[in-house]
């Protein structure tokens, strides 16, 4: 047990992806047809500058009108926001919310594939199939103005696929933004791949990239069992062509900055769409990143040299990739970021600020940013007519800790509603409890 | 009423203890350095009450009187000073107030706009036990060797060159309480060090700080050592009696030999020595335990055997008992939003920081965590913000202590350190702004009046041995 307690938990990223096309999910169960007109706030569009005094109007579960002087619907479901700041839906790039219940109970983790025959090259899984829409720990994110999260597989050197979704009531069809959205790789643990030492990891991914290369060309001769034998299963094989094809990013997640030029010599030899996710020591070779265009996914509270693959770590990390032009998207890094704690990427946002990301850059960092390397800007991240009403009302500044949320539309529909931990909190408020209401 | 007694005894047996913390103003009846020098042939057969083998070396470091005017106060006993000042000489606070007289000779420092507190307190740390790179080489912190290790000391694990002993620093840190794991049922003392450079860990150690015993409840154990028991809730409990009533029998046996020197004296058991000096009162309990009814369980255990405890830790339920921790004096050592990781802590709440301290608990931000420790502010913060949704108003003035003198008591060294009062230890923070905001760090931290982090001047910020090389300048 590493670190008392908290050793528990892994403190970089986990992230994944998926073969077979890109399924953009349609907005189910449309939205009540309500329009919501939240009027007088500081509105932060992220994809253009603030509009104080603005008025933000949802219909049907699409934003139609941004701006000062939008003229209100009739009918409209009016929200004074005077001296509010009004949001797009904040997005959690890197989460295993649904997927991972009560993290040290068994039955309850579902991030992880096995791989054929134990193999760690598990490309394959689509973690989403797994995911559990009545998680308890979705309204604890929501109710902080977390309404978009990623879910990532873990585990092996290729995870698997991960998927975007909303935090809406329904079933996992119903949350579904956008399978898949990444395939989950990494560069750093050789151990956690059953290899002996980093070079020998992307060996084992050049050779995956070949064989499913050699596996399109051939399938005829596969099902007839005239090829040579392949380094990963079929399905595997199958769910590698669309990385080869650049239609689904490769998500490495790498800290050691000689193993994140490792990772982009990868994607350049193979033409992938790379994503470094969690890259402590990325600020070191933020130069590559930027003339290679590789997006980071990084956190703002991580300085300690952990491990001797984060020997560079410090909390200047995503404001010196911003600076020097890489594409940043916070994760969350602190106690428990992938269930209990999705909601402190607020946290993440404000500290990136304080260490010197500018305030509007670590704002998109957890909105637009994420939306465009997940290949959904053109619906989310945004306060823009057109796009989904994933829309949050906030006391003030939203990255601080007094700011409370005022209101949370998912899709149009408002969102906020007690969970466990505030019917506990209203149970224990005087104690005895009655054990009855709540 | 016996504990008293046993403390008069304590003081006439004290010649046999080991080495004394001559620097403790607060302790003048320990034996003076030179006498437990010279008490070498038989101060290690003994099993005498504070005893101190390993004592503290700690000098402060060199220091300038020091101004800090036109900044905000808070002084964790009572309203912020707005637009005070304060005066660090000699180690100590020596003013405070709206204006303070600046000797001659002081280096004035012009605070407008940020914020003086003093210095944060933790009382849950594994650094040095638990060092980076978290390689198995540095992994000190669990003798998960037996369910009950009260022999071992967590600061003979102490790696003095842990990183991440200057990044707490440098998030305001001035002390910690450094503790074995929650593996065993009982793990270990404590061991209370001052948050700054050295070639030892003695040259760390907190001159008079109490010893703590880190007990744990619940999951850890149980789960660790499964296979040779205990390995249910039952069986831990039966594992912390049976503990206490050989420790009462070893107190007993030599508190009576103490008293009357007749005959040979019994034999010396470290583990033993530890729980009995619990039983005196000599030693605090910190016990890690996550749920409401445990805690009133492990309660129940300190009465029949006569002990307190002093703070419960990680207490993510201690919402739900937070009445039976006001009636007992007991803290409450705890996350601001931490839990549902384990079924124990499945009922971790945000309001858990506020929900105490409305009961009239001591709520203590703690961490348990190298980065954690770093921010224990921000984690307040949200204490407060927590509180607010529930309809308890938490001010900032209450909110400062939870990191500061609540922590202190815990540690059993409210009177030194913990607040901003004429006459303290001089452990001080200047935040660059509110330091509940998000974007409020630590600029400068002074220890006994030394001023020991400038975020202003990294060219001289301390880098620990391991640091050379490995890394950059830098990354605080």
């Amino acid at each position: 047990m590493r670190n008392g307690e908290r050793g528990q938990r892994d403190r970089r990223g986990r992230r994944g992806l998926r073969a077979i096309g890109l399924i953009a999910v349609l907005l189910t169960g449309v939205a009540q047809a309500q329009t919501i007109a939240i009027v007088g706030g500081r509105v932060l569009p992220v994809s253009g500058p603030p509009i104080d005094g603005g008025t933000v109007i949802i219909r049907d579960g699409r934003i139609t009108a941004v701006g000062r002087d939008v003229a209100i619907p009739d009918g409209a479901q009016r929200i004074d926001a005077a001296g509010k700041w009004v949001t797009p839906g904040i997005i959690n790039p890197a989460t295993q919310l649904g997927l991972v219940e009560v993290g040290q109970v068994r039955e309850t983790r579902n991030a992880s594939a096995r791989g054929d025959e134990g193999s760690a090259i598990r490309a394959a899984f689509t973690v989403w199939d797994g995911l559990n829409p009545l998680s308890v720990m979705f309204a604890p994110a929501r109710n902080e103005g977390i309404t978009t999260v990623a879910v990532f597989p873990t585990g092996g050197l290729v995870s698997g696929q991960g998927a975007l979704v909303d935090i809406v009531d329904g079933g996992v069809t119903d949350m579904m933004v956008k399978s898949p959205i990444a395939m989950v790789a990494q560069v750093g643990d050789p151990e956690g791949a059953n290899v002996a030492s980093r070079g020998e990891l992307i060996l084992r991914l050049r050779e995956l990239l070949e064989d499913a290369r050699a596996y399109a060309r051939r399938r005829a001769d596969f099902e007839r069992a005239q090829s040579r034998e392949f380094a990963a299963s079929r399905l595997d094989l199958e769910a590698m062509q669309p990385v080869l094809a650049g239609r689904v990013p490769l998500l490495v997640v790498a800290d050691k900055a000689s193993d994140i030029e490792a990772a982009i010599r990868l994607a350049r030899d193979y033409s992938l769409r790379l994503i470094i996710g969690s890259g402590a020591e990325a600020w070191m070779v933020a130069d590559q990143l930027a003339a290679a265009k590789v997006p980071v996914l990084a956190g703002s509270m991580v300085n300690i040299p952990g491990s001797f693959a984060t020997l560079g770590a410090r909390q200047e990390n995503p404001g010196l990739l911003r600076r020097a032009g890489v594409d940043v998207a916070l994760i969350g890094t602190g106690s428990d970021p992938d269930a209990f704690n999705v909601r402190n990427i607020k946290q993440e946002a404000g500290n990136a600020v304080a260490y010197g990301m500018t305030w509007d850059d670590a704002l998109r960092a957890i909105t637009l940013t994420p939306a465009e390397l997940f290949g959904v800007a053109d619906r989310y991240g945004s306060l823009q007519p057109g796009r989904v009403a994933n829309v949050v009302v906030w006391s003030g500044d939203p990255f601080e800790f007094s700011t409370r949320v005022e209101h949370v539309f998912v899709r149009g529909v408002r969102a906020l509603a007690p969970s466990r931990q505030d019917e506990l909190m209203q149970r224990y408020k005087t104690l005895p409890p009655s054990f009855r209401n709540p | 009423m016996t504990r008293f007694a046993i403390l008069a005894l304590a003081a006439t047996a004290a010649c046999a203890s080991g080495g004394a913390t001559a620097r403790a103003p607060s302790t003048p009846s320990t034996p003076s350095a030179e006498t437990s020098a010279q008490g070498a042939t038989g101060s290690g057969a003994l099993s005498a009450p504070l005893a101190d083998p390993f004592p503290s070396t700690y000098t402060p470091f060199p220091s300038r009187a020091t101004v800090i005017r036109n900044v905000t106060i808070f002084t964790a006993v009572g309203p912020r000073i707005v637009n005070g000042a304060i005066l660090l000489r000699d180690g100590k606070i020596a003013a405070v107030g709206t204006s303070v007289d600046a000797p001659a000779d002081a280096i004035v420092i012009d605070g407008a706009g940020k914020f003086v507190t003093p210095g944060l307190i933790d009382t849950h740390s594994h650094m040095g036990v638990y060092a980076a790179p978290g390689v198995q080489a540095n992994s000190d912190g669990n003798e998960a060797t037996n369910p009950v290790t009260a022999h071992v000391w967590a600061e003979h694990s102490v790696w003095p060159q842990d990183p991440q002993f200057p990044r707490a620093l440098a998030g305001g840190i001035t002390t910690a309480q450094i503790l074995p794991g929650s593996a065993n049922l009982i793990g270990g003392r404590s061991v209370v060090l001052k948050v700054v450079p050295a070639r030892t860990v003695q040259a760390m150690k907190f001159p008079g700080a109490k010893y703590g015993l880190k007990m744990a409840c619940g999951e850890n154990p149980k789960r660790v050592y499964a296979s040779r028991g205990p390995s249910t809730r039952m069986g831990n409990v039966a594992g912390y009696r049976n503990a206490w009533i050989q420790a009462e029998q070893y107190r007993r046996r030599w508190d009576k030999w103490l008293a009357d020197k007749k005959g040979d004296p019994p034999s010396r058991d470290l583990g033993n020595e530890t729980l009995a000096e619990v039983l005196r009162g000599n030693i605090l309990v910190h016990n890690h335990c996550y749920r409401g009814d445990e805690m009133a369980q492990m309660i129940d255990i300190a009465r029949e055997f006569g002990y307190k405890i002093r703070s419960f830790h990680h207490g993510v339920e201690a919402y739900k008992v937070a009445d039976l921790l006001a009636r007992d004096s007991i803290s409450a050592s705890i996350w601001a939003d931490w839990g549902g990781f384990k079924m124990e802590a499945l009922d971790g709440v945000k309001g858990n920081m506020a929900l105490v301290h409305q009961a009239g608990a001591r709520t203590v931000v703690h961490s348990d965590d190298p980065s954690g420790i770093q921010r224990l502010n921000q984690e307040a913060a949200k204490g407060i913000a927590a509180g607010a949704a529930l309809g308890i108003t938490v001010t900032e003035e209450d909110a400062i202590t939870w990191l500061t003198l609540n922590p202190a008591w815990s540690l059993g060294l409210d009177d030194r350190i913990g607040s901003i009062e004429v006459g303290k230890n001089a452990d001080i923070v200047l935040w660059s702004g509110n330091p509940f905001s998000v974007y409020s760090r630590a600029e400068r931290v002074w220890i006994d009046g030394a001023q020991m982090f400038d975020r202003t001047d990294p060219a001289e910020a301390w880098r620990t041995d391991f640091e050379l090389g490995f890394v950059r300048r830098g990354a605080l």
